[in-house]
């Protein structure tokens, strides 16, 4: 099928409310993206009071998830939409579901930040930092290719969680090269490794959208398949 | 992948292109339609499957009344109607010389969009059929009239007053009625042309309930408007435009991830 309209509806009604809600992701999109951006700068910085401001912030991300669940589901009941129309819908919803989630990722990345520790950590730290801006930047073009509904892009992002999963295992085997040198570096070694299996968990929701914009422009459902299988799906 | 099995959704999806004739109800072969000058129908192919129910959807004047009514030969009732092509029932087409046209509307009953009973009591209506078949046994006719009755679910709402006018019946009981008077003689495929659009809400959902139970015994086609209401009762859903054959799949797939960018267009609404 060529590209997917998304106006022209007869209802013109239905269309401002499909693109309010579209746009209502997108604002919660880059709402998390701040978070995590802030986040980061707070652990990178051990800024108290940046990581406290991500951590109050996080109630607006919740709210945003609500506020927009209770949308697709007004609009399932009212339109019963069809089609690329309920494909976008059910998208949507899982998407916010995933972006709540990396909301919940940033807190914890803040908490790490608000840690009291002493300054032989700090190398420890800056590992993550770097991890930390690949999930940020991974971040950022996810919500780029849900903006546009790029699966070209999705399908690119969906293999870049590879290699934040590789800098993930690389960040593991020098914490607990830390860990053996020294035991009582653990639980300041502990709260780095928390800190870095959410940044870690970030590239996996951002796989998830990526999966959910395929859906939506495919709908092929590919998620649990190999990457080849995929690839497959979308340029048959 | 696990697939879940559920009793409830289970009606799994037929390659409709390679039907086996054992499965086959109908099947529709290069059906081309005019009125006078008019072309209605272009090139119309498909195999309707056996004990299933198939929606016809498309906007108004898009030939799915039009290819329904083909079905029982309706339109040889319109004059400068000129039809090409072949509809077979049983390997036979119908618009073979030797069919009795008769013969054929007992083996497929249509039902219309506003309840037509007859102005005659309940029973009457529903053995109308028998009767012009040479049926007068009293005792058989009792039975097929309950039995009919119970097959359109309405046999507890009338079973004490079958023999006050059909007339007394709300809509949606007359379209019940109707449906009963159709399948009395017991036909194989049961036509219905937007048989809920003068109906309530819930007197529609009645009906859809039926179309489901009907399924076991019968091949239900069913024209509609309510695009919600195919994809409710349908096992298949065939996309008309223009009065070509778009798309035909199963239902899921249609409402789902149709293939053709009309078929979209027209069941997300943007196309009317």
């Amino acid at each position: 099928m060529d590209k997917l309209s998304t106006n022209r509806h007869i209802s013109g009604q239905f269309n401002a409310e499909l693109e309010d809600i579209r746009n209502r992701v997108l604002a919660m999109g880059g709402l998390v993206e701040r978070q995590l951006e802030q986040a980061l700068d707070a652990l990178g910085a051990l800024d108290a009071e940046l990581a406290k401001r991500v951590i109050d912030g996080d109630h607006k991300v919740n709210g945003m998830e609500v506020a927009i669940d209770e949308e697709c589901t007004r609009i399932i009941a009212k339109r019963q939409p069809a089609a690329s129309d309920l494909r976008l819908i059910i998208a949507i919803s899982k998407t916010i579901a995933d972006l709540e989630r990396i909301g919940d990722a940033c807190v914890r990345i803040a908490k790490a930040a608000l840690e009291k520790r002493n300054n032989n950590q700090q190398p420890l730290l800056v590992s993550i930092e770097s991890m930390g801006r690949h999930a940020t930047r991974m971040l950022h073009s996810t919500l780029d290719a849900l903006a546009r509904m790029d699966v070209e892009s999705a399908l690119e992002l969906h293999r870049e969680d590879a290699r934040l999963d590789k800098e993930y295992e690389g960040i593991i085997r020098q914490l607990m090269t830390y860990m053996m040198e020294d035991p009582r570096s653990i639980p300041g070694v502990l709260d780095v490794l928390w800190a870095a299996r959410a940044v870690e968990r970030v590239g996996d929701r951002c796989k998830n959208i990526c999966e959910y914009i395929i859906y939506y422009v495919k709908g092929k459902d590919v998620r649990h398949t190999s990457y080849e299988d995929m690839e497959k799906d979308i340029h048959r | 992948m696990i697939s879940i099995d559920s009793s409830v959704m289970k009606t799994e999806a037929l390659d409709l292109e390679n039907l086996p004739a054992s499965e086959t109800a109908l099947e529709i072969h290069n059906l081309n339609l005019h009125y006078g000058n008019k072309q209605a129908l272009f090139n119309v192919s498909m195999k309707i499957p056996k004990k299933r129910v198939t929606a016809f959807i498309g906007p108004s004047g898009c030939g799915k009344s039009t290819l329904l009514r083909c079905i029982n030969r309706m339109n040889d009732l319109v004059d400068n109607c000129k039809i090409s092509g072949e509809i077979r029932l049983h390997g036979q087409n119908i618009y073979d010389k030797a069919v009795d046209v008769a013969a054929l509307r007992r083996n497929v009953g249509m039902v219309f969009q506003r309840p037509n009973p007859f102005p005659k009591s309940i029973y009457e209506n529903v053995v109308y059929g028998l009767r012009l078949q040479g049926l007068n046994n009293r005792r058989e006719l009792d039975e097929a009239c309950e039995r009919s009755l119970r097959g359109a679910a309405i046999w507890d709402e009338v079973k004490d007053r079958l023999h006050d006018n059909a007339f007394g019946l709300s809509g949606g009981q007359q379209q019940r009625l109707v449906i009963a008077r159709a399948i009395a003689i017991e036909p194989e495929v049961l036509l219905l042309d937007e048989p809920t659009s003068a109906l309530d809400p819930i007197s529609t959902l009645t009906i859809e309930e039926l179309i489901t139970e009907l399924k076991t015994k019968y091949t239900v086609v069913i024209v509609t408007h309510n695009m919600q209401q195919a994809a409710r009762v349908s096992d298949q859903t065939a996309f008309m435009y223009m009065g070509e054959l778009v798309e035909y799949a199963d239902t899921n797939t249609i409402f789902t991830t149709p293939t053709q960018r009309k078929t979209e267009d027209y069941i997300t609404g943007r196309y009317g």
